[in-house]
C-alpha cells in the first residue's frame, strides 16, 4: 500500500512539474469525455422532446386514414380517397372492446372572420370526444356535446392562435365568426399545444362538430379521419387487428386485396422517431467516441516522447534499483492520473458545455450519469492503453545506456 | 570473513568480431570489509568498466564476480536491480541527480525501491542529509545547490539504504579542489564508520584518501600498492 502510493507520489510530481505539457496531454481526453457527455445528453433530451410530443397527441391514440399505406410509412393520397364513413366509426366504436373513445373527423380549410378581421385556417370537424382523445384542455368556455352533432350545430372551439390573430385582447368566447359565410359562435379557446415535432402550429385551428363540417362546409359524406383511443398502450396493437377486421370485413375486400384504410398507432409513430433519434445519438457517441480515442493517442504521443526526454531519470532510478516493473508502473500510473484527470476535467467541461446549450438554444438537455461514468472509466483504461507502450518502453531501457544518454 | 568483492579473471568485451573492444583482460582481486580503494588509470584503461560491473549494471563477459560471497554473473536483471538497491551505494561524476526533485526527495530514491524502510522513508532520508551535513538544504532542488552540495546530497542518496558497499567514479571529477577534499573527508568518514568504499580517480593526492591502490592499463592491473591512510587490520585481500 505504501509502496503504491509512494510510485503514484513519483507519478503525481511528475506531472506537477510539467504542468503545462500535461494539460496539452489530456487536453484530447478533456474534449473526447466532455463532447461524449454533451453529446449523449442532447441526444437523449432530443429523443425525450420528441417522446413527450408524441404522448401529447393523444391518449393512447389510433389515427385511420383513408387509402391504403405505402412503402416505408406514407400513405397514398390520405383523405383523397373516400373510403371511410360515420358508420365506420360507429361500428369500430360499438364492437371493438379495446376502444374507449372515438370521433369521426373531417377537415376543410376556409377563411375565418370576424369583424374586419380575416384568417386562412384549417376547420376540423370531431365530435365530443375529439377532445379527450387529443388530450385537449378547454381554457375558457366548453366544449360541444353529443345533441350540437346531431343537430349540426353552428359552434367552434377556437385554437389559441385563432384567439391571439382574431380577437387581440377581446374574450372570443360569445363572439360569433364567419367561415363560409355562414355565422358560427365560439364557445371555448383551447389551451396551447404549440408546435409539433414537425413544426406546425397545432393551435391554428378551428374545432367544430363533424356533422357541421360534413353538411355545412364540404358537403360530402366520407371521414377525412378517424381517432380513436385504446384502454391502455399494450392494447394498441389488439385493437389495431381488430379495427383492420372489421373495416376489411365492413368494406367487403376480398382477402388477398390491400386495405383501403390505413390504421396508425401512436405507438408506430413513437417507434419511428424513436429509431430515428437512436440513430442521431449513436452519431454523436460514434464522434464523440472518436474524439476520445484521439485523445488517448495523443497521450501515448506525448508518453513516448516523455519516455525519451526522461531516459536519464530512468537510468538513475534503475542504478538506485528501480526494477522493470517499477518504471513500469510509474509511467502507467502516470498515464492513468492524467487521463483520469483529464476526465475529471472533461466531465466539467461536458455538464457545462450542455447546461450552455440548454440556456442558450433552449434544448433540454439531459445529462446521463451512464454517459458521465462511462466515459470517465473509458479515458482510464485509455490511459492504461496507450500508457502501456510507452512505459513497456521506459521498463526496458538498458540502465547503464540510460545513464549515458544525453 | 568474506571480502565484500571478489573478482577473478574478469573479461569484458564490447562489441563482436573485428568490431570487439576488450576493456578487461583478466583482472583478479579482492576488496575485504571496510576497505577503501582507489582506481587508477588513464581515460579508456577501463576503469569505468569495471565499476558498471562492480555495481551490478552490467554482466563480465567471462570471469566471476562475487558480491558479499554471491555470484552476480548469472543474475536476472531484476535480481541485480535488488542488489543495487540493498548492497550497492553509487556516486557518479555528473551528481546524476532528478533535476526539479528536492535534495530530500532524490536522497529518498532508493527507499522507494525497497522494501527494508517501508514507513520511515522520510526521516531516513533526513538522517542521510545530515550525515553529509545538509540538513538545512532538504529542500533545495539541485539547481540551487553547488557542484559539492549536490555530491554530497549523491552521497546521502548511496549511504541511505545502508549498502555494504559504496561505489563511486571519479566522485570529485567535477569539483575544484577544496570542495574535492571535502566530499573526500566525507567518503573517509563514512570509511572510518565501517563502509567499504571503492572509488575511482586519476588523481595521485585524491588516490592518496584511499588504503588501497589499484592502477589499471588496457585493462589490466599494472600496480598495486597501499595508499595514504593505514591498511584496515580485517582486509582480507591484496
Ligand atoms: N559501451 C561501449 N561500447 C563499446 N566500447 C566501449 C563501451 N564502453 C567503453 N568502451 C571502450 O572500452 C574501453 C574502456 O572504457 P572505459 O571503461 O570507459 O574507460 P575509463 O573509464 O577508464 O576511461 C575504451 O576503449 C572504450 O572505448
Ligand atoms: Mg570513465
Amino acid at each position: 500500500m505504501l509502496r503504491t502510493w509512494l510510485l503514484l507520489r513519483v507519478a503525481l510530481r511528475a506531472i506537477a512539474r510539467n504542468k503545462m505539457r500535461s494539460a496539452l496531454t489530456v487536453l484530447g481526453i478533456i474534449i473526447g469525455v466532455g463532447a461524449v457527455i454533451a453529446m449523449v445528453g442532447i441526444g437523449e433530451g432530443a429523443s425525450q422532446m420528441v417522446q413527450s410530443q408524441i404522448s401529447s397527441l393523444g391518449d393512447n391514440l389510433i389515427t385511420i386514414f383513408p387509402g391504403s399505406h405505402m412503402a416505408g410509412g406514407a400513405h397514398s393520397g390520405a383523405g383523397t380517397r373516400s373510403s371511410l364513413t360515420e358508420q365506420d366509426a360507429a361500428a369500430i366504436g360499438a364492437q371493438v372492446p379495446e376502444i374507449t373513445a372515438i370521433s369521426p373527423v373531417a377537415r376543410a380549410g376556409a377563411q375565418v372572420v370576424y369583424g374586419n378581421q380575416n384568417w386562412a385556417t384549417s376547420i376540423e370537424g370531431g365530435d365530443p370526444d375529439y377532445f379527450s382523445i387529443r388530450r385537449w384542455q378547454i381554457e375558457s368556455g366548453t366544449g360541444f356535446n353529443e345533441s350540437a352533432v346531431r343537430g349540426q350545430a353552428k359552434v367552434a372551439v377556437i385554437g389559441k392562435t385563432i384567439a391571439d390573430q382574431l380577437f387581440q385582447g377581446v374574450d372570443p368566447v360569445g363572439q360569433t365568426i364567419r367561415i363560409k359565410k355562414i355565422p358560427f359562435q365560439v364557445i371555448g379557446v383551447l389551451e396551447a399545444k404549440g408546435q409539433n415535432s414537425w413544426g406546425r402550429d397545432q393551435d391554428d385551428v378551428v374545432i367544430v362538430p363533424y356533422t357541421t363540417v360534413l353538411k355545412r362546409l364540404t358537403g360530402t359524406t366520407y371521414l377525412g379521419q378517424i381517432l380513436a383511443s385504446a384502454t391502455s398502450m399494450e392494447a394498441l396493437p389488439q385493437a389495431t387487428e381488430a379495427i383492420t377486421q372489421l373495416l376489411r370485413q365492413r368494406h367487403r375486400i376480398p382477402a388477398g386485396q390491400e386495405d383501403d384504410f390505413t390504421v396508425r398507432t401512436q405507438q408506430d409513430i413513437s417507434n419511428v422517431m424513436g429509431s430515428t433519434t437512436k440513430v442521431m445519438r449513436g452519431l454523436l457517441a460514434a464522434i464523440a467516441s472518436v474524439s476520445l480515442l484521439v485523445g488517448g493517442i495523443g497521450i501515448m504521443n506525448i508518453m513516448l516522447v516523455s519516455v525519451t526526454e526522461r531516459t536519464r531519470e530512468i537510468g538513475i532510478r534503475m542504478a538506485v534499483g528501480a526494477k522493470g516493473w517499477h518504471v513500469m508502473m510509474q509511467f502507467l500510473a502516470e498515464a492513468v492520473v492524467l487521463a483520469c484527470f483529464g476526465g475529471l476535467l472533461g466531465i466539467a467541461l461536458g455538464v457545462g458545455a450542455a447546461d450552455i446549450v440548454r440556456k442558450t438554444a433552449n434544448w433540454p438537455v439531459l445529462i446521463q450519469p451512464e454517459a458521465v461514468a462511462g466515459s470517465f472509466l473509458v479515458a482510464a483504461v485509455i490511459g492504461i492503453f496507450f500508457g502501456f507502450w510507452p512505459a513497456r518502453k521506459a521498463s526496458r531501457l538498458d540502465p547503464i545506456e540510460a545513464l549515458r544518454y544525453e | 570473513m568474506t571480502p565484500v568483492i571478489e573478482v577473478r579473471d574478469l573479461v569484458k568485451v564490447y562489441g563482436r568480431g573485428e568490431n570487439a573492444v576488450a576493456a578487461l583482460r583478466g583482472l583478479s582481486f579482492q576488496v575485504g570489509r571496510g576497505d577503501m580503494l582507489a582506481i587508477m588509470g588513464a581515460s579508456g584503461s577501463g576503469k569505468s568498466t569495471l565499476m558498471n560491473i562492480l555495481g551490478c549494471l552490467d554482466r563480465p563477459t567471462s570471469g566471476s564476480y562475487l558480491l558479499d560471497g554471491q555470484d552476480v554473473g548469472r543474475m536476472t536483471r531484476s535480481r541485480l536491480a535488488q542488489l543495487r538497491n540493498e548492497r550497492i551505494g553509487f556516486v557518479f561524476q555528473s551528481f546524476n541527480l532528478l533535476p526539479r526533485t528536492s535534495a530530500l526527495e532524490n536522497v529518498e530514491l532508493p527507499l522507494i525501491y525497497s522494501d527494508r524502510f517501508r514507513g520511515s522513508v522520510a526521516p531516513r532520508a533526513r538522517a542521510a542529509l545530515e550525515l553529509v551535513g545538509l540538513s538545512d538544504r532538504a529542500h533545495h532542488v539541485p539547481s540551487e545547490l553547488s557542484g559539492g552540495q549536490q555530491q554530497r546530497v549523491a552521497v546521502a542518496r548511496a549511504l541511505v539504504n545502508e549498502p555494504s558497499l559504496l561505489l563511486a567514479d571519479e566522485p570529485t571529477g567535477n569539483l575544484d579542489t577544496a570542495t574535492s577534499r571535502e566530499i573526500m573527508e566525507v567518503l573517509c568518514r563514512l570509511n572510518d564508520g565501517g563502509m567499504t568504499v571503492v572509488l575511482i580517480t586519476h588523481e595521485r593526492d585524491i588516490a592518496e584518501y584511499a588504503r588501497r591502490v589499484i592502477v589499471l592499463r588496457d585493462g589490466q592491473i599494472v600496480e598495486e600498492r597501499v595508499g595514504g591512510r593505514s591498511p584496515v587490520t580485517a582486509t582480507a585481500g591484496g
